[in-house]
């Protein structure tokens, strides 16, 4: 496994299914691991804040019986009086044994690299990469669905900007039988580049629709993502096509009894809370695979995967 | 027009017209001490209009920088009047400092001392991406 998990690409399929059976084995019985990480210190580095993501990182490590520090915000740090990534990273890897970084800018986690001594892992930057949500999703469909191969795979919302779709996508097609249905308004599609990119050279089947409704039958897999006001150049458009990417039980009624519904939170008004209580409802599972997975991420990263065997 | 042939010195051939002011700022030419000649909108056969430029001196151009620009642009190295070398260039797999990232959330908008690095995403396509935040290179014209 490289140092450095950037990108949801630089994990191979096989490193990703053992992260999944890892986290799996943890799920199955946290107390074996929960001394595993014990003297190690994990450094959650926030350059932006991100309550929920440092907080699934700061628990995954503490499951593990290690311990963290960090800042919350930039403006608690040094970068908040003009020190560059690079020496932040230089000075502070000599104080951890890991290190989670989220940071506004896009591409900070590659320059951090160059100046890391220890394993890092990007918890985002900005609407780049965010390589530990897209694992959580794989965990999610592996543990829902029980394959990640031959699936049906609709990415419902605003599709253009948001970075999970975008990971998801690349990560999913690298599984066989994986077919791709794209919902959303033409404002918001999918940029060309995925398909040029990836979706054709791979001769993956992907549709585009407009209204969730009428795939609903085919899917497998809902990913739901929220359609943002500000994407629209005028506020009547955006009323307009609102509604339409809103999920209640009556649209459910005509998916699959074993579809499910997944978001990667947080949800304003795309998924009705009447949904929630529907077991296919599957994003409040997804927000608590987040830790798991994360576990076994760092588990793997500080060569610690096989200690629990020992202890 | 007459422009005379150099003796010792490169020939910067099959430009696209309109083209040779972006080679030109590229090399950084303007530094040069030597006479350089910018031929521009001149009749080809192949290109209908192409761009020329003409360096009176021995210089070592930087064949990625102009690899990225255009890679059907021709290096001619000129001796005692002579063309002793013709050099074909290749679209280069990474360029740095040559093109500069415009996406406004890239870490190279902040962070100091940081190379502008791209490399080669698309051969077919001729797209570079940023090696940070993957946008892709805006070229001129």
């Amino acid at each position: 496994m490289k140092k450095f998990i950037i990108d949801p690409m630089d994990l191979s399929v096989e490193e990703i299914d053992d992260l999944i059976a890892l986290a799996n084995d943890i799920i199955k019985d946290r107390t074996r691991y929960q001394d595993v990480c014990a003297h190690k210190i994990l450094a959650t580095l926030f350059f932006e804040p991100s309550t929920r993501t440092r907080l699934s990182f700061e628990s995954a490590m503490l499951s593990l019986g290690g311990n963290v520090l960090g800042f919350p915000t930039a403006n608690v740090s040094s970068a908040s009086k003009g020190e560059t990534v690079s020496d932040t990273i230089h000075v502070t890897s000599g104080y951890c044994d890991i290190i989670a970084m989220r940071h506004p800018k896009e591409g900070a986690p590659v320059v951090a690299s160059s100046a890391c001594t220890v394993p890092l892992i990007n918890a985002g930057d900005g609407g780049h990469n965010h390589p530990t949500q897209t694992l959580t999703d794989l965990l999610t469909i592996q543990r829902e669905k029980g394959t990640l191969k031959n699936l049906t795979v609709g990415f419902c919302g605003d599709l253009k900007f948001g970075r999970t779709v975008h990971s998801l996508l690349k990560a999913m097609s690298r599984y066989e039988g994986t077919k791709f249905v794209f919902i959303s308004p033409d404002e918001l599609k999918l940029p060309d580049y995925l398909k040029e990119d990836i979706l054709d050279p791979m001769g993956i089947e992907y549709k585009e629709v407009r209204s969730m409704e009428e795939v609903m039958p085919e899917l497998d897999i809902l990913y739901m993502t929220r359609v943002q006001q500000e994407r629209f150049f005028n506020e009547q458009d955006y009323i307009r096509l609102r509604d339409t990417y809103i999920l209640d039980e009556e649209k459910l009624q005509a998916a699959k009894k074993d579809m499910i519904v997944m978001h990667p939170l947080p949800r304003v008004n795309e998924i009705k809370t009447e949904v929630d209580a529907d077991p296919r409802a599957a994003y409040f599972r997804q927000a608590n695979n987040g830790r798991f997975i994360r576990m076994a991420l760092i588990l793997s990263l500080l060569g610690l995967q096989n200690e629990v065997e020992r202890l | 027009m007459r422009i005379d042939s150099i003796k010792n010195g490169i020939v910067i051939d099959h430009i696209a017209a309109g083209k040779a002011k972006e080679v030109y700022d590229a090399l950084d030419l303007g530094k040069l001490d030597c006479q350089v000649a910018i031929i521009m909108n001149c009749r080809s056969n192949k290109m209908g209009k192409k761009d020329i430029i003409k360096i009176d001196n021995d210089f070592d151009v930087d064949l990625d920088v102009l690899g990225y620009i255009d890679p059907n642009i021709t290096v001619s190295i000129i001796k005692n009047g002579e063309r002793v070398e013709k050099k074909k260039l290749q679209l280069p797999e990474k360029i740095i400092n040559v093109a500069k990232c415009k996406n406004p959330r890239c870490i190279t908008s902040v962070e100091r001392d940081l190379d502008q690095v791209f490399y080669l995403a698309n051969r077919e396509k001729r797209i570079y991406r940023c090696y940070y935040c993957e946008s892709k290179a805006e070229k001129k014209g």
